[in-house]
């Protein structure tokens, strides 16, 4: 891999030079997390982050999406000006948008056939979920304002928004970092005070208030901007490391007993009264220590200059998470294909087992596949232009 | 001798031999864990006179001219009545399908203030989900309608939603699951855990819930199981000191 030279000196002092594989690693296992925890009733579910902390691969998914935007649109800010990044930003955006109605047409294909093969007396309540095929009118429409967002449909709509307000944060963030991070929290602060989200059809709020998760985004953004680099110290000190091993285990202990009710007294009641619920919507503040505490301590187990990560172990992961948009889409429609399967063939734990390791290997193949293109193409294309790395780094998504 | 014997095995396990849930509901006992007590309901049994009112919606009840007769909330009564011998066993029901918690609220409260029963059962959650609505606002109702349900002093217990295979991928009952639990667990009130139950029954091929099938066979045969194993869970959570996990009496 030509673009793995991570040893290459720094050259903007508040701008890492080279993209750094351990975010396309993280955000490669965070998208076969995503597609995993996507299958219902999926014992191999059991070794996702969700079931040992509050945190869960959306908040990697998230956080790497803001640092590698930053990272590659704050280049094209800097080098081609504000204009030229913006529009750049917008056609990802525009392209986020594409995909998420492509995966509702999925969506609407599946639970069309569901409709017209089943009646069950049992699940009669059930069978509501189907009532937006009756006024297609209304729900086809609502789905394109990104207000309806069928179950597990939440992400990329809250990617959408994120992006398309990308724009002037990254301009505030590279004249005035602190600033933007500041105002990111008073917004996130904001948010909690007054409630606000974004309306959804029919009926409540996004599952992903982007008012909430800006902020995560933003410190993506921001540590790629420099960030990183000024909290070194911090990250990698004893102390810091400490702390953030007792809140993991807390957060672990926490976890088990809500799979174990015999353990819920270990809870205090004013602990519990605290801390519940742990407000996934509107991204609690115990979930975004969890994933910091996360954070660090992958950065100090994981270091930069760390060359093991260039071994062809971590390729699959790697190269899922440099075509991260593509990949997501795909595991989507994969969990889906995968729930089809288990309950129509077999869903017994060898099966479960079957259809997640080839779920991951199929988003591993595609990836690949999508790799080569991008290979023949840039050949196609002649000389490397500047932003090239920029495609690469699969445009910030 | 022999009528000795019996006499005395009678009187040491405290009455005639009581009806015992069927085999085939009980495969997913462990599902039942509890560890809240039903101070009320223990009561009521000592007192010989139980009144539960089942508070629901759609998955509280079956179709057709008998669905009445054989959804869980009959059934409840009819396994109550067989473990309780001698005493006075009435369940009420105020359910009907496509209400929200949210929407259940107001005829909640008035059947609990009209009805005063020893128990309130509240089955709410799929419409919820279904309607994808807000999940601050269903932990609200929740919380609601137990305080409601136990300032007039009766029992709660909560049920979540109905295990369904085919509609699993498309409907997010999580967040609205946890929700309850975490209302059950605020609130020291156990929960039937439903989803688990007759997530467990599929599992073990008990019963076939992906099955397509229009008739009506299997969809009472679950209810009747789910009326046994809440008897179940009702009366080891009335024992003395809220007994778990739930005691098949002899």
């Amino acid at each position: 891999m030509k673009e793995a030279r991570i040893t290459a000196p720094l050259t903007a002092p508040h701008l890492a030079a080279e993209r750094d594989l351990r975010l396309d690693l993280f955000r490669g296992i965070a998208l076969w997390l995503i597609f995993l925890d996507h299958i219902p009733s999926n014992v191999v579910n059991w070794v996702t982050l969700r079931n040992y902390g509050f945190s869960d691969a959306t908040e990697i998914f998230v956080f790497i999406s803001g640092y590698t935007a930053a990272f590659v649109y704050g280049r094209a800010m800097r080098e081609r000006g504000f204009v030229v990044a913006a529009a750049r930003v917008l056609k990802r955006t525009w392209q986020i948008y594409v995909a998420h109605i492509f995966l509702f047409a999925i969506y609407l294909a599946e639970i069309s056939y569901v409709a017209q093969s089943f009646d069950n007396p049992l699940y009669g309540e059930e069978m509501g979920i189907l009532d937006f095929l009756k006024q297609p009118d209304v729900t086809i429409m609502q789905a394109l304002l990104l207000k309806f967002k069928p179950v597990n449909m939440d992400v990329l709509p809250l990617y959408i928004v994120l992006l398309g307000f990308f724009p002037p944060v990254l301009w505030l963030l590279i004249r005035n970092a602190s600033l933007a991070l500041i105002v990111s929290g008073i917004l996130y602060a904001l948010m909690w005070k007054f409630g606000w989200n974004f309306p959804a059809y029919p009926d409540g709020h996004w599952a992903f208030n982007p008012l909430a998760w800006q902020l995560l985004f933003v410190l993506g953004a921001w540590f790629a901007l420099g960030g990183a680099q000024r909290l070194s110290r911090f990250v990698t000190s004893r102390v810091t490391v400490a702390l953030a091993v007792v809140y993991l285990l807390l957060c672990l202990g926490v976890v088990m007993t809500w799979y174990f009710p015999r353990l819920a007294f270990l809870v205090p009641r004013v602990l519990a009264e605290v801390i519940y619920p742990i407000d996934k919507t509107n991204l609690d503040v115990l979930r975004l220590l969890h994933f910091l505490a996360l954070a660090v301590i992958v950065v100090n187990l994981v270091p930069r200059q760390w060359q093991g990560i260039n071994s062809w172990v971590f390729r699959p992961a790697i190269v899922c998470g440099q075509h991260s948009l593509e990949i997501f889409c795909f595991g989507v429609f994969l969990s889906f294909a995968a729930h089809f399967v288990l309950t129509e063939i077999s869903s017994r734990v060898p099966a479960q087992i079957l259809c997640s390791a080839a779920g991951v290997l199929i988003m591993v193949a595609a990836a690949e596949v999508l790799a080569w293109y991008k290979k023949i193409d840039r050949k196609g294309s002649g000389p490397r232009s500047p932003l090239a790395q920029a495609d690469l780094a699969g445009g910030g998504g | 001798m022999r009528a000795l014997i019996a006499v005395l095995f009678v009187a040491i396990s405290g009455g005639p031999a009581l009806a015992e849930t069927p085999a085939k509901c009980r495969v997913a006992e462990s599902q039942l864990e509890n560890s809240f007590p039903l101070p009320v309901v223990e009561k009521a049994i000592a007192a010989k006179n139980l009144t539960v009112l089942v508070a629901g919606s759609g998955s509280s009840q079956l179709p057709g001219q008998n669905g009445a007769a054989r959804a869980y909330p009959a059934r409840l009564e009819h396994a109550l009545s067989q473990k309780l011998p001698g005493v006075t066993v009435k369940v009420t029901t105020d359910v009907k399908s496509g209400r929200t918690a949210r929407d259940m609220l107001p005829s909640l409260k008035a059947s609990l203030a009209e009805q005063k029963p020893t128990l309130l059962v509240w089955q709410t959650g799929t419409v919820d989900a279904v309607r994808i609505a807000s999940p601050d606002e269903y932990s609200e109702a929740l919380t609601k309608g137990v305080d409601a349900a136990k300032g007039q002093g009766s029992d709660v217990v909560l049920m979540n939603m109905q295990y369904s295979p085919r509609t699993e991928s498309m409907i997010a009952l999580g967040n609205y699951a946890e929700s309850m639990r975490w209302v059950a667990l605020q609130n020291e009130i156990p929960l039937f855990d439903r989803f688990h139950v007759m997530k467990l029954w599929n599992e073990l091929g008990t019963f076939d819930l992906y099955s397509d099938t229009k008739k009506m066979d299997t969809a009472e045969r679950v209810h009747d199981c789910i009326g046994w194993l809440l008897a179940d869970l009702i009366i080891g959570a009335a024992q003395p000191g809220g007994a778990t996990p739930p005691i098949d009496v002899k």
